[in-house]
């Protein structure tokens, strides 16, 4: 189907698959061209992203960006994850065929949503605690 | 490559040996133009009209009914719009179903834009086309209804002969009360050399046959035009195939079309046993083996070999891939398979919510396959499914639905 060897190799070796039990963040991503769907579970420590498992619902290119963009989340700070585009997915598999590019934005989203939520979980916090 | 399990023949079909072997001798032995007068070129003639003969056989045709095309494409865009444009002075209506092929759908959608009006009717859960609706939608307008034969995804055979008869009746009243008659084609793309046609008793006008889909080459299909039919031709250039159809004969694809049919009518039978004892026998491992599975299509007016399923909670691409490592060639309905990204339009239309058709998978069996190649899909496919459902984020919901969970469990 045209994927590159690191697309078939995340593809069938899928990196940080399934969910967190009591995740700081969780974020889920729609992709509103063919309908498919991921969620992003994250574990947040001192603002670095400790832990990040994944589910989707997707095609060869969806399972092995969300495989890859867990990969590079993993470690990185808060900041950092929110730089990671779908273009930086896309290009740690070595590309995908242009029609599959818009399934690497699901990894994207889930990663913003994820962050999104624990921000939000987290003003909630600060809130009580004033 | 280690093992390789073709199970994609509703796609296409390797070409027999004997059809080859047939159409060699036209490739630079006896390449004459067939239009051209001197003997060497008659004989390229006359192979094409012995090939015409045996279409009209199969078909229970006349000889001077059938047209070479391309294929089944050509076929279907010749009928809908040779038809359209035909009889536009007497109405620019035209009916046809919401399950069809591209060809069709896509010609006619063509058609909306050129100011004629197109209803779509729909189906049943097992894909059958409503009569009533479809008795119901024909108006004074009405010049074609085309509905196909038996539909590719999933295999369910339609009431052509019941529609044939309907027609028949109302276009009896439409010439004593002087209105113009109603046109009836099909694709029978997918039934030519699987199942016996009669063009009478079917009671079509028209027909569309391609030769790849029953062990016949690619490039080459007809249409059958009942006698005193009213159609525009599509290519217009030489006087090729009685003035309807342009351009110099395909002579070893029409060859070769020919010896197709030939073949098909002596093992028709042998060849629609076996692939259907296969299916049955995949269809109930599945269903045994994998929980959450949907048959889709009629479960007894279906194609012999066609098997198609929804797997719930998991999508059908990823499963294709995991199977071509496997070597095994299937296909899927689902959105990301698709070069539009929408997911079967054939799905839909028996009901199927969107995410539910995500997950199907179509096997398409033919003469080539074994048992042990079942065996082989039987082996590897709960796992697949399984490893894939425990990635997914969907769970079962309502009334059959699928449910997005990221809450604990
Ligand atoms: S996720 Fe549907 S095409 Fe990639």
């Amino acid at each position: 189907m045209g994927y590159s060897e690191k697309v078939m190799e995340h593809f069938m070796h899928p990196r940080n698959v399934g969910r967190i039990e009591n995740a700081d963040g969780v974020g889920r991503a729609g992709n509103p061209i063919c309908g498919d769907i991921m969620a992003i579970y994250i574990k947040v420590k001192d603002d670095v992203i400790t832990d990040i498992k994944f589910e989707t619902f997707g095609c060869g290119a969806a399972i092995a960006t969300s495989s890859m963009v867990t990969e590079l989340v993993k470690g990185k700070t808060i900041e950092e994850a929110l730089k990671i585009t779908n273009r930086t997915v896309a290009n740690a598999l070595d590309g995908l065929p242009p029609i599959k590019m818009h399934c690497s934005l699901l990894a994207e989203d889930g990663v913003k949503a994820a962050i999104g939520d624990y921000k939000k979980k987290q003003e909630l916090k600060n809130k009580v605690k004033l | 490559m280690g093992r390789f399990i073709y199970l994609d023949y509703n796609a296409t079909t390797s070409t027999d040996e004997r059809v080859v072997e047939a159409m060699k001798l036209y490739f630079n032995k006896l390449y004459g133009n067939p239009s051209s007068i001197y003997k060497f070129a008659q004989e390229a003639r006359e192979a094409v009209e012995a090939a015409r003969s045996k279409l009209a056989k199969i078909l229970n045709a006349k000889p001077e009914e059938i047209v070479f095309t391309s294929g089944g494409t050509e076929a279907d865009n010749f009928a809908i719009k040779g038809i359209a444009y035909a009889n536009k002075e007497k109405g620019n209506h035209i009916i046809t179903s919401k399950i069809e092929h591209h060809a069709v759908l896509n010609t006619c959608k063509w058609l909306e834009k050129q100011g004629f009006q197109v209803t779509y009717i729909g189906v049943n859960k097992y894909g059958i086309v409503d009569l009533d609706e479809l008795r119901n939608a024909i108006t004074d307008k009405t010049i074609l209804i085309t509905i196909m034969h038996a539909n590719n995804e999933i295999g369910t055979i339609e009431p052509i002969e019941e529609i044939g008869k309907i027609l028949q009746e109302i276009n009896k009243q439409r010439i004593t009360n002087n209105k113009p008659r109603i046109y009836f084609h099909t694709d029978a793309v997918q039934t030519v050399g699987k199942i016996p046609i009669d063009v009478n008793e079917l009671g079509v006008d028209l027909l569309s046959l391609s030769g790849h889909k029953f062990y016949g080459p690619k490039g080459v299909g007809a249409l059958f035009i009942r006698k005193r039919t009213k159609i525009n031709s599509l290519l217009h250039g030489g006087h090729h195939e009685r003035n309807r159809r342009a351009g110099t004969e395909n002579v070893p694809g029409i060859v070769g079309l020919g010896k197709t049919c030939e073949i098909a009518m002596e093992e028709q039978e042998k060849e629609e046993k076996k692939p259907k004892a296969l299916r049955d026998r995949l269809e109930k491992a599945i269903v045994e083996k994998i929980d959450d599975v949907i048959i889709n299509g009629h479960p007894e007016k279906r194609l012999a070999g066609t098997l198609n399923i929804c797997v719930k909670y998991v999508e059908g691409e990823s499963m294709l891939l995991n199977l071509d490592l496997e070597g095994i060639a299937a296909s899927s309905g689902s959105a990301c398979t698709s070069g539009t990204l929408e997911p079967s339009h054939v799905l839909l239309a028996l009901g199927i919510p969107p995410e539910v058709a995500h997950g199907s998978l179509r096997f398409s069996l033919g003469r080539n396959n074994t048992e042990e190649d079942i065996d082989h899909v039987i082996e590897v496919l709960p796992p697949i499914v399984k490893k894939l459902r425990a990635m997914s984020p969907f769970r079962k919901g309502r009334e059959g639905g699928l449910r997005w969970d990221t809450q604990k469990r």
